[in-house]
């Protein structure tokens, strides 16, 4: 069913896997898991009442500016923050060495663990004696506002030692390479393999071998709303507040919690609306943990917001990977072995560890039969921001050699490229199908379900791949050149081991929903409410949902790897299902009836036909919480509520093909995408409506990587695309109609046959997109691979063509 | 440092008259965010790139980032609270939004409405691509725009066979 092509159309063609009766939001009583539910969020968010971190305002608050480090790589000789303390407006100015006195230990350690680290280097809070990236924190100033805030700062006068710095991560590794910090013995954070089988043999015996070498670039996250907090001491409940915009406010209150010495009742870590995520807003930071300490040490609330110019020297990015692989491949183009060496750009600091690089390599024969591989891979610091998962998370990377490999294959073989494709994917038959890889915590990958054949098979046929060679035929007559690329990709979605939700249905009747999720504009709560209510009434109205927040429950990880309708949702599910059983057995006995004869009907239990005997939610939730003296009705717990965590340490993979039809203008480089056609298997919907919209962000975050995102910096790790001028996002005139098609392979891993969607849309359109250039313009033999490629880096390709 | 000087300004805010003193280097986001506390004017670049700060200015679309206050002096300002009608039903833009899944993190979605109400009040039946060349100058990183193009067709059919329900924003 084409669901985003035709506006407004819930009717549509059939959906052959549809798990459920087809589901109508407006029919009393049916179905709301599958359903195109308008989002609770939405209401305020379109009438200027949404509440963001900016938002808040709280009597005698303080903003904060922080001076940051004008050099890469710089020895910090002296701080001198006499003039700021007596600029206007200005209540207090904190270095490290202010902070150090009412800190546990003055590093963040963030990192997942790992045994692959040959060095740590855990974040300060602020920068002490030596500076070892643009844009990092060395001074906190606090003002009545932020122009005087900004004013305070410029005053701040910092003696700075410069020294060699490294900007490539090539570079860094090389023996005489300046060093990142000072004081390491090299640059070389972290190193590890990923192998299985026997690739040298595979190699001996292929039929051919073909070598490529990649550059992989992905920028920023750039959120509309960029990074921000505010934090509160109440010294009457000796708590301090702190209201962030991140995907992970239980990580955040842990940290500060360790760092600051305080327990878990000191510090609550709470989420407003967030401007959205797409990953470094996971990680924690120091200036939340700079604002938090600083508004318990004057006494007075604090707030700082990032501007967009910080969010480029600051917030955390991916950026750049080089490969060197091989492809050994039958004389059928049947894939033997893989293998490669990785060189990942790690940035100053670990700020969430190695699992961008595993991610990437693990991710390359992913949904492919490769049954020997051996990746090489090399994580090297550098003296810039660090570098976290963005949408994707290494995932893109991956993906992109392998499509990238197999459109090799395919020309030197002279193959059509699906029909390579077609040769090696993973068959439904195989399914579950265990590889050969371990996931970063020691777990067998497991491919859980899904018929990636069936979906690439659909994208062809939706976008008329056959059809395809006339079409630039006769374009090429008319002098336009335009080209069509394909892309399979696999996802592992959902990671564990859990996320925390509790339902409870109050006095008042309302069903109340507590997750350790942390929504940042997905719709989680919408997502979270179709679940609770498809249990308990399924009515919306009666639902509300708490997210991202450290005092309303207890265990969280937080918004990260497309997870949250996995394991928040099959927790969520659970949870419902437990007080419904409850709601149900204590109902019958309020009204005298067996469960069997029972029904819910939006706030009500009823006793089917018998519409006079019903009882409301809040009169067995009000006869659960007890009267002193009195027994509780029918011998049952106290209490309509259930808190579950949902045990998931597999992962459930999405997949899904991208295909890309493009024109290229060989005149000038210009690239103008024509179609999306976009097929994808992210197992039970829960929300189509959401789930496209996932996708549609993610394809158009695609495109950005593949034709515009570029963050630079110069050889002395200077970045020099610090506004969104020079760094381009996407815009609506550059995105073609994008044309998405659900296939629906429920997972068996958990109790809602649920994948996740969030990342699913950008992993393969780098390599859809290049495939479509490099079809386009065959008659100048143009090779790309690189990502992102600008319009003048092509036509130098089409004029290196046009000259051979 | 000498103290900044600040001016005396008066102007409409969503049809209200609001008399104000206002630093005169204060931008009319700030202004509007942090002195009339309406804070659906949200700011994401500061430099006139992103668009999510974007008011009416006597009916035309302008850069609340990029203007400073005291320039709002004697003008018609319209924002993102001032466009569902007085009795809080929404908008058709912004009911559009809601059914055809037009926003998700909502940070961009208060400029792009203001930009949109102005498209639909100059243009009643767009194209496609009228729409997106109108919000180009808005970025959105959650949508990939489809959603919201969508959504203004839908709204722009809805304001064509109900006009009146929509006159009076600005």
């Amino acid at each position: 069913m084409s669901l985003l092509a035709r506006p407004g159309g819930p009717e549509g063609g059939s959906n052959a896997d549809l798990l459920c009766e087809p589901a109508d939001p407006h029919r009393p009583g049916a179905t709301l898991l599958g359903a195109r539910v308008p989002r609770l969020e939405d209401d305020a968010l379109l009438t200027g009442r949404g509440r963001f971190v900016d938002d808040i305002h709280l009597p005698g608050l303080l903003q904060a500016a922080f001076v940051r480090s004008p050099h890469a790589h710089a020895v910090i000789r002296s701080i001198d923050a006499s003039a700021a303390r007596a600029a206007p407006g200005v209540h207090a100015v904190f270095s490290y060495d202010d902070l150090r006195p009412h800190l546990v230990t003055d590093r963040l350690v963030v990192g997942l663990p790992s045994s692959h680290y040959k060095q740590d280097h855990h974040r300060p809070v602020l920068a002490a004696d030596e500076t070892v990236h643009v844009g990092e924190p060395i001074v906190i100033v606090l003002a009545d506002d932020r122009y005087l805030a900004e004013d305070a700062a410029t005053l701040v006068d910092i003696d700075f030692d410069p020294l060699p710095a490294v900007s490539d991560c090539r570079a860094a590794l090389a023996t005489d390479a300046p060093l990142v910090h000072r004081e390491s013995p090299h640059n070389l954070l972290a190193e590890f393999d990923m192998t299985y089988g026997d690739v040298e043999r595979a190699f001996t015996d292929a039929a051919h071998v073909f070598h490529e070498s990649f550059w992989q670039h992905r920028g920023g996250s750039h959120s509309i709303e960029c990074r921000g907090c505010v934090a509160q001491h109440d010294a009457l409940e000796d708590r301090t507040t702190l209201w962030t915009s991140t995907q992970m406010p239980h990580a955040a209150m842990r940290v500060i919690c360790e760092m600051l010495g305080l327990h878990e009742n000191q510090i609550r870590v709470a989420t407003p609306d967030v401007g959205g995520g797409f990953g470094p807003k996971l990680v924690t930071y120091p200036e939340e943990v700079c604002v938090t300490l600083a508004a318990r040490l004057v006494g007075r609330p604090v707030k700082w917001i990032e501007d967009r110019r910080e969010h480029f020297i600051a917030t955390t990015q991916e950026r750049d990977q080089y490969w060197d692989t091989a492809i050994a491949v039958d004389a059928q183009g049947r894939v033997l072995g893989l293998r490669g060496e990785i060189v990942h750009d790690h940035g100053a600091y670990t700020a969430r560890g190695i699992n961008l690089p595993h991610n990437s390599a693990e991710n390359v024969p992913l949904g492919y039969e490769v049954p020997h591989y051996a990746m090489q891979v090399k994580v090297a610091l550098t003296n810039k921001v660090p570098v976290t998962p963005v949408r994707g998370a290494g995932h893109p990377q991956g993906t992109f050699v392998m499509e990238r490999l197999l459109d090799r294959v395919a020309r030197e073989l002279k193959l059509d490229r699906a029909e390579v494709r077609r040769r090696n994917l993973v068959p439904a038959t195989s399914m579950p199908y265990r590889t050969q890889l371990k996931a970063r915590g020691g777990q067998w990958v497991t491919l859980d379900s899904g018929d990636f054949p069936k979906c690439m098979s659909e994208a062809l046929e939706r976008a008329d791949w056959v059809g395809f060679p006339a079409r630039q035929a006769r374009a090429r007559t008319d002098g336009r050149h335009l080209g069509i690329g394909l892309s399979n990709f696999v996802k592992g979605t959902g990671r564990g081991p859990f996320e925390s939700v509790t339902v409870r249905i109050g006095s008042s009747g309302k069903v109340h929903v507590y997750a350790g999720a942390a929504a940042m504009g997905q719709g989680t709560r919408t997502m979270l409410a179709q679940i609770v209510a498809e249990q308990l009434g399924r009515d919306l109205s009666n639902i509300t949902v708490t997210t991202g927040d450290t005092a309303a429950t207890a265990m969280g990880l937080g918004g990260s790897n497309s997870r949250q309708t996995v394991v928040a949702g099959s927790s969520a599910h659970v949870a419902a299902t437990k007080v419904r059983a409850k709601l149900l057995q204590v109902a019958a006995t309020l009204l005298k009836a067996t469960e069997h004869e029972l029904d819910i009907e939006a706030t009500e239990v009823v006793v089917v036909g018998q519409p006079a005997r019903r009882v409301a939610f809040g009169v067995v939730a009000r006869s659960l919480a007890g009267i002193a003296g009195y027994s509780l009705p029918g011998g049952v717990s106290a209490g309509l509520e259930a808190t579950e965590q949902v045990v998931l340490d597999d992962m459930a993979f999405a997949n899904g093909t991208a295909v890309v039809e493009l024109e290229v203008d060989v005149e000038t480089g210009g690239v103008r995408i024509h179609r999306i056609v976009f097929v994808h298997d992210s197992g039970r919907l829960i929300n189509p409506l959401i789930v496209e919209g996932q996708l549609a962000g993610g394809i158009a975050h695609g495109v950005g990587n593949a034709l515009f995102e570029w963050m630079g910096f110069d050889e002395n790790a200077q970045p020099v695309t610090t506004n969104l001028g020079e760094y381009l996002l996407v815009t609506s005139t550059e995105m073609p109609r994008m044309e998405l098609y659900h296939q629906e392979s429920p997972t068996p891993i958990n109790p809602i046959g649920v994948k996740g969607v969030g990342e699913c849309g950008v992993i393969p359109m780098t390599p859809a997109i290049m495939s479509a250039l490099e079809d386009a313009l065959a008659p100048f033999a143009v090779r790309i691979n690189q990502t992102p490629i600008t319009p003048a880096q092509l036509y130098a390709l089409i004029a290196e063509g046009r000259a051979k | 440092m000498d103290p900044v000087p600040s001016r005396r300004i008066a102007l409409s805010v969503n049809a209200k008259p609001v008399d104000a003193n206002v630093e005169v280097r204060h931008t009319l986001a700030d202004f509007l965010r942090h002195q009339l506390g309406l804070t659906g004017t949200h700011l994401g670049c500061e430099h006139g790139v992103c668009g999510a700060c974007t008011v009416l200015v006597d009916g035309r679309s302008a850069r609340a980032c990029l203007m400073l206050a005291v320039q709002a002096n004697g003008h018609e300002i319209t924002t993102v609270e001032g466009i569902a009608a007085a009795d809080g039903t929404l908008h058709p833009l912004q009911q559009a939004f809601k059914d055809h899944h037009g926003l998700q993190c909502g940070f961009c979605t208060p400029g792009m409405l203001t930009t949109l109400v102005e498209l639909l009040r100059d243009q009643a039946d767009p194209s496609e691509d009228q729409v997106r060349v109108a919000i180009s100058g808005n970025l959105c990183r959650c949508t990939g725009y489809q959603a919201i193009v969508d959504a203004t067709l839908a709204a722009a059919r809805t304001m064509r066979e109900a006009p009146a329900r929509t006159a009076d924003v600005r």
